[in-house]
């Protein structure tokens, strides 16, 4: 890896005008006021970029990470010079081909074959250089039967494997990529994979902006991690993805946390109902709870009952007894209902339904299905529901709670109304993930990942570091 | 801007390229195809004899014959309006080329005005029809004059073209007026009438840039007698070169705003 720099921004900002539209006031502000966009109040103007400086050294894949709006498209347009920075200065080495849009200028009325020509002068060809690279370009974009017929015609994977190969043959010192990897079928997706691996191989410089974290963990040598148009995080691909995955989580957590409280609040303004005012069909699904889960598709979330038993707060816990609302699969979770009997009962239940956001009961169970016997209560308590590990597949689910009487008669039935989320570095599928393992022997020869080995020592530090 | 107007040379292959572009975009799926561009002009000049000999006879003596004394101006003003009427829309129609890719934006307009100035050549064959079927003595030296006029008009075309271009991504009103205009423009300048029938109101005429590109085509292939139009034609092409230089350096100076607004 040689030491010069390929792409460089220095302190930059990009600031866009927060509402669209008319840019100018007037045509004399427009003719003689180019600075207008920096002297725009703060309101009316915000920072896609804000003070935003890293380096790409040259023969190196440099992959951007972030939220929806967090800039990241932005920067590469900076870079791309498709747009100017507001202040602050952007360098870049090379030819720069800017895979932004695919096939953009792509002209519908006329053949593949002339946009190739026209999209490669677009790209600073000129067109010997294209007649000598146009069968690789149909070639890698597998069009030979359609490279004639006009563009209009094309689907539009073909439209942007086309624009993809043209983009890429052009052969740059310096490749930025927006995402674009989600053209093609799985097929072709590999066929851009290995372009960009020759690319790296032969010393290119890749500015690579996607979601995919994997691809980011997979490919780049470096990363960055963009929030707000901040960066949050620069360095190794993994450390990056790690600190990324923390915060999206936590945000997650904000946010379950949020709508939690909002249910919780409506939860709290509900009327009491009486049992028998609950329709028929609803009152039948709490007995059933446990074994008919179809029935559940039909309720929606809500809260009734008498009241008599009262469930006055639910809450998650994760493995170090605190709130959460995102757990590991696979780590201990309790379930902590706070009850409150306004008067003397003897006959109660508790329970529990686990839901998937399909409706499917994960699991449903009550104190009375586990031979739980109950005697006077008057007061207050709490009941605790404890897992042991929480083998869900990732995802997010919906927890019911309930006090009833045997027969049925509903004290406080909370339906629906706690959402959390299971999270895995692993994608399985399914619902249930029961505790497992592989083991091989004889012939077979397999062995973990690189990724994974690293990634389960990594866990392992973090359990010795807790 | 001194430094972006040297590039516009290395834009050469692109501008070709686009151009080509657009001629076969134009007529891709059509029967006819290029003919027409042959067409077009024919039926215009059609519609504007039949109105202008039957409906509304104009008598004009200067003017006879006036189908052939009206298509000298108008087949230059259809060039200039549909130039204008393009460039204005250009970058908006092209913006995902100005906000995906790194593009030289003053080459779209530029291609608008190309683009319709091959149109205008395609019509000159039919012109030249005409000249030969009424027989009209076309003076060898006067006609050195033509690619003057067309030169001039290019300039004039091509200042106005960027200068909408620019404006119009800000303002989009000038898409709508700016096709009132022109119409307004048109019977404002010396096409379906002669210059010396508005005598008295030639100080407005001469105000009127266009006056004189028209004026000079119909003294070089309709009128007789030596072209003494010439000193108005080269004022107006210096005019149109400062007009050229203005409208690059507005274009320009805007240039940043256009990937933001379009």
């Amino acid at each position: 890896m040689s030491a010069r720099t390929a792409i460089e921004l220095a302190n930059v900002t990009k600031i866009y005008r927060r509402y669209g539209g008319r840019q100018f006031a007037t045509l004399k502000s427009a003719l003689l006021n180019r600075s207008i966009i920096r002297d725009l109040n703060p309101a009316a103007s915000f920072a896609a970029v804000n003070d935003l400086s890293f380096a790409v050294p040259a023969g190196t894949t440099f992959g951007v990470m972030g939220r929806n709006g967090s800039g990241k498209s932005t920067a590469l347009k900076l870079v791309a010079g498709i747009t100017k920075p507001t202040t602050g200065t952007v360098s870049v080495q090379g030819r720069i081909s800017a895979l932004i849009e695919l096939g953009a200028g792509f002209h519908p009325e006329i053949s593949g074959r002339e946009n190739v020509f026209i999209n490669g002068i677009m790209l600073g060809f000129t067109k010997r250089e294209i007649a000598k690279r146009f069968d690789a370009i149909v070639e890698f974009a597998e069009m030979e039967d359609f490279i004639d017929a006009p563009v209009k015609t094309y689907s539009s994977g073909m439209y942007m494997r086309l624009g993809f190969a043209v983009a890429i043959h052009v052969d740059p010192d310096v490749l930025l990529v927006d995402e674009v990897l989600a053209v093609g079928d799985e097929g072709f997706t590999h066929k851009c994979l290995d372009k960009f691996a020759e690319f790296k191989r032969r010393g290119r410089t890749i500015l690579l902006v996607t979601h995919s974290l994997d691809l980011i963990e997979r490919f780049c040598d470096e990363a960055i991690w963009l929030d707000a148009g901040e960066k949050k995080a620069e360095g190794d691909p993994t450390r990056v993805v790690g600190t990324y995955l923390a915060s999206v989580e936590q945000a997650e957590e904000e946010h379950l946390a949020a709508s939690d409280a909002k249910a919780q609040k409506a939860v709290a303004d509900a009327p009491e109902t009486a049992a028998e005012d609950v329709p028929a069909q609803e009152s039948a699904e709490v007995e059933a709870a446990s074994e008919s889960p179809h029935d559940m598709f039909q309720a929606n979330e809500g809260r009734w009952g008498s009241r008599e038993v009262e469930i006055t707060g639910v809450e998650l816990c994760g493995p170090d007894g605190t709130p959460a609302h995102v757990f590991q699969s696979g780590e201990p979770m309790s379930i902590k209902l706070r009850v409150a009997a306004k008067e003397t009962v003897e006959d109660y239940v508790f329970g529990i339904g686990l839901f998937n956001v399909e409706g499917v009961c994960c699991y449903g169970t009550n104190t009375s299905l586990e031979e739980y016997e109950s005697d006077r209560f008057f007061g207050e308590g709490e009941v605790r529901f404890i897992i042991a590990g929480l083998d869900l597949v990732p995802g997010t689910y919906k927890l019911d709670v309930a006090a009833h009487k045997k027969d049925g008669y509903q004290y406080d039935y909370h339906r629906l109304l706690y959402t959390f989320r299971v999270k895995s570095r692993l994608h399985d599928a399914g619902i249930y993930r029961p505790r497992h393992a592989w083991s091989f022997s004889g012939a077979v020869a397999m062995t973990k990942t690189e990724r994974a080995a690293a990634d389960e020592a990594a866990e392992d530090d973090n359990a010795s570091t807790e | 801007m001194l430094h972006n107007l040297r590039q516009l040379p290395r834009y050469r292959a692109l501008i070709q390229t686009l151009v080509v572009r657009e001629l076969k975009a134009r007529y891709r799926g059509s029967v006819l195809g290029y003919l027409w561009s042959f067409i077009n002009p024919l039926l215009l000049l059609l519609i504007y004899s039949f109105v202008f000999t039957i409906v509304i006879p104009n008598r004009d003596p200067l003017a006879q014959p006036y189908a052939l004394f009206m298509f000298c101006g108008i087949l230059p003003w259809t060039w200039f309006s549909a130039s204008l009427s393009e460039a204005s829309n250009s970058l908006i129609a092209n913006g995902n080329l100005i906000k995906k890719v790194l593009f030289p934006a003053e080459v779209l307009p530029i291609v608008s005005v190309l683009a319709n100035m091959v149109h205008f050549f395609l019509g000159l064959p039919i012109l030249a029809a005409f000249l030969i079927w009424y027989q009209r003595p076309i003076d060898a030296v006067q006609l050195l004059w033509f690619p003057v006029v067309v030169f001039v008009q290019l300039l004039f075309t091509t200042g106005l073209a960027l200068i909408l271009a620019a404006l119009t991504v800000h303002f989009r009103d000038i898409k709508d007026i700016l096709s009132n205009l022109l119409t307004l423009w048109f019977f404002a300048t010396p096409i379906i009438y002669t210059w010396m029938m508005m005598r008295e109101y030639i100080g407005y005429l001469n105000l009127n840039p266009f006056t004189h590109l028209a004026i000079s085509y119909q003294e070089i292939l309709f009128f007789d007698g030596p072209f003494g139009h010439w000193k108005w034609l080269i004022a107006i092409g210096v005019m149109s070169v400062a007009l050229c230089l203005a409208g690059y350096w507005l274009f320009d100076r805007l240039r940043d705003s256009y990937a933001e607004v379009v």
